[in-house]
């Protein structure tokens, strides 16, 4: 089977600070490394690769040092990595990257499967897999917790809010997998070694490498959506402060809960 | 708007500067060329923040689009075996708020078999029409089908904006028809607004920091956008609906797909926190598995559920269905009680819209301070175990 596993790079930690006074945005210099929900689709990708003796590819758009999340795949056993790199792909948002990404995926013959993460943990979306694969003509089904070869099928298991859904889908398909329900293996020091930079396993696509050369469906003239302007959240102003011992502030919050009738 | 590097203002230092305040690492410096790369992601900072003029904001042609001919704002009822999501009532309520702005109608397509009972019970929330497409393929929730249906629906109708819940249905849904129209899609709002030039404005938490983004789709229509349960609130029901019905013929060449269901499993009722009145949320601040004992006391004491932020269940301290925030649940209980939470714009985007807030934290300078109606500066080692007692006092006392 020749499975395609879609992952991303993001800030090592969540938190991307706010200068209080200037409002510009201040990277912490923290380290970036693979979207976690991502490592439970390659882990779900290189399992059914070993049972169907397969071939995994992960594909990232991204800057140039998103290079560092395809090697780690490729330690961790995936067979080539592709990133979508161009400054024409810059400032995408959801439509424009789903696109690039179904437009880099065309460009590959054969596909059987695409995997996603749940969501990325910068985006918070969730909604790039489902357009990728609207793009590419695809079903796909999300909150997949397990999936299993079925002849020329595949046999998922959905975990939905209040149901449980069993289903086969045909191929080619594109699955959104769930997060936490596998324990991806970490990546293998042999192939370190072995793979090194990885040179011959990863390639650059650019604009010129894609089908439609449209450069308006791409990047920030590509996207549908445009941010008009950021701001600090709101904050109360009729707060009431308790300060003091410990005694009097669990005083305070008791006649708190009782005036308010929670006790 | 494309930037557009003024390279002959450029130097060394003006590089480094710009360098540095970009928050995405998109801006580079490699020998003497600055150029921008694909992490760019069009937050102009460099060209708001940065030494004036070195990137500038070109304007483009865009093809500009009639918003006149794209009227109404439509809400998708999220109806599975005909329950309806209470997330549509919510979004019916904002949809109307949104409607009065422009004097658009507010319609609901619903999609399903044997809708009419659930439709009925829909015009009750004051809604203009509802669009049916009824049939028995439509049963279940197949994507390909109803993107294929929701597709005649755009072509015929052509509304202007588009509300989802965004619960699995929407979630799924919403992104395969807005790239089917090449439009965009706005995920997990928390609040929004109409613009008279019938923009919908989008707000929501963005770019993984302490900020709130507005987000317009100003050269597309229909515009599209999901907000979870409890984000907004429900009308009240009208005793005498208006609404009208309308039920739109399925053709047979829309339910092909190529999922076959197998098996459906209901699953127990769960507790959902998003429908508990009374909330302890525990953050970092609460260090131990061991330590959760005391806040569990507590919540018995008040019969309280359980919520968390999102380190505290990637830890696996406590199940994700726990999680309150923009990557967990929506709350809007009557009492929350936060123990040891900073108060990122993530958590508090799922929560700030509770009656009561008391937030417990030792650091006065705390996030979570902004919106709580009751700061408490103390160490929740201290004062949890103190309110333990007196409330256990009090309660012997009745
Ligand atoms: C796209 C995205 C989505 C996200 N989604 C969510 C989400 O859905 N939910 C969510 O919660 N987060 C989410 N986050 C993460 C969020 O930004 C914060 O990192 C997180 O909420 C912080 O959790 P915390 O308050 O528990 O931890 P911290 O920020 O570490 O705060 C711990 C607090 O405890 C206080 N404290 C420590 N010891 C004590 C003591 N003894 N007594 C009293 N106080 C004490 C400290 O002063 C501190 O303020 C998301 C981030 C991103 C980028
Ligand atoms: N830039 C990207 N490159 C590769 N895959 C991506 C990218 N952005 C999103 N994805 C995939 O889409 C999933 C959902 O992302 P999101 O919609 O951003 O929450 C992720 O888990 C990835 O598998």
């Amino acid at each position: 089977m020749n499975i395609i596993v879609c992952i991303k790079q993001v800030p090592g930690t969540s938190n991307v600070k706010v200068d209080p006074v200037t409002g510009v945005l201040i990277r912490d210099g923290v380290q970036s490394k693979m979207n976690p929900y991502d490592l439970y689709a390659l882990e779900t990708g290189l399992q059914l690769k070993e049972k169907s003796n397969g071939k995994v590819t992960v594909i990232s758009m991204g800057p140039p040092a998103a290079l560092a999340v395809l090697k780690e795949a490729i330690y961790m056993g995936a067979d080539e990595g592709i990133l979508i790199s161009d400054r024409k792909f810059g400032g995408a948002d959801v439509l424009a990257t789903a696109y690039t990404i179904s437009q880099a995926i065309n460009t590959i013959d054969d596909v059987d499967l695409i995997l996603t993460g749940k969501q990325t943990t910068d985006g918070d979306t969730g909604q790039v897999g489902p357009e990728t694969a609207e793009f590419l003509n695809l079903p796909h089904f999300g909150y997949v917790t397990n999936v299993e070869i079925k002849n020329d099928k595949l046999q998922f298991i959905s975990n939905l809010e209040t149901k449980v859904m069993k289903a086969n889908i045909t191929l080619p398909c594109l699955l959104c997998i769930e997060g936490e329900i596998n324990t991806p293996r970490l990546p293998s020091y042999k192939r370190k070694v072995k793979f090194g930079s990885c040179e011959n396993q990863i390639k650059i696509m650019s604009f010129e490498d894609m089908k439609d050369q449209n450069e308006n469906n791409y990047g920030l003239k590509g996207s549908a959506t445009q941010v008009e302007k950021i701001f600090q959240p709101k904050k109360t102003t009729d707060r009431l402060v308790l300060q003091g011992t410990k005694e009097q502030m669990a005083k305070d919050l008791l006649n708190i809960l009782r005036e308010r009738k929670f006790i | 708007m494309a930037l557009k590097i003024n390279h002959n203002l450029v130097n060394e230092e003006i590089a480094k500067t710009l360098v540095d305040i970009c928050p995405f690492k998109a801006i580079e410096y490699h020998n003497n060329k600055l150029s921008i790369n694909a992490g760019c992601k069009n937050c102009k900072i460099c060209v708001k923040k940065g030494p004036a003029g070195v990137i500038e904001l070109v304007k483009e042609e865009i093809k500009t689009i009639n918003k006149n001919e794209w009227k109404n704002i439509v809400v998708y009822a999220d109806i599975e075996e005909n329950k309806v999501h209470p997330v549509t009532y919510e979004l019916i309520g904002k949809a109307r708020e949104l409607a009065q702005v422009i004097n658009h109608e507010v319609h609901v397509l619903a999609i399903g078999y044997n809708l009419n009972q659930t439709v009925d019970k829909i015009l009750h929330y004051g809604v203009d029409k509802v669009f049916t497409y009824d049939h028995e393929k439509l049963k279940h929730f197949d994507v390909e089908r109803y993107t294929n249906v929701f597709e005649d629906f755009i072509n015929k109708n052509k509304p202007s904006s588009i509300l989802f819940g965004a619960t699995h249905i929407g979630r799924s849904l919403a992104p395969r028809i807005a790239a089917r129209f090449k439009t965009g899609l706005t995920a997990d709002c928390t609040a929004l607004e109409m613009k008279e030039n019938t923009d919908l404005v989008q707000i929501r938490p963005a770019f993984g920091g302490n900020i709130m983004a507005q987000i317009v789709n100003s050269n597309h229509r229909p515009q599209f956008c999901t907000a979870r349960y409890k984000v907004f609130d429900a009308p009240e029901k009208t005793i005498n609906p208006t609404g009208e019905i309308i039920n739109c013929p399925v053709k047979d060449k829309w339910l092909k797909t190529r999922v076959e269901i197998l098996e459906i499993i209901n699953k127990k009722k769960e507790e959902d926190i998003s429908e508990s009145e009374i909330i302890i949320a525990i953050g970092r601040g609460v260090k131990s598995k061991e330590d959760f004992n005391l806040v569990f006391e507590l919540a018995d004491l008040l019969n309280a559920s359980i919520g968390c932020t999102r380190p505290v269940a990637e830890a696996g301290l406590l199940n994700s269905k726990h999680q309150i925030g923009l990557s967990g649940k929506t709350v809007k209980p009557k009492l929350i009680i936060t123990l040891g939470v900073s108060g990122a714009i993530q958590f508090t985007s799922g929560m700030k819209d509770a009656e009561c807030i008391i937030a417990v934290n030792n650091d006065p300078a705390a996030q979570i301070f902004d919106i709580a109606h009751f700061a408490v500066f103390g160490d929740i080692y201290e004062i949890v175990p103190e309110l333990i007692k007196n409330i256990k006092e009090e309660k012997s006392n009745v």
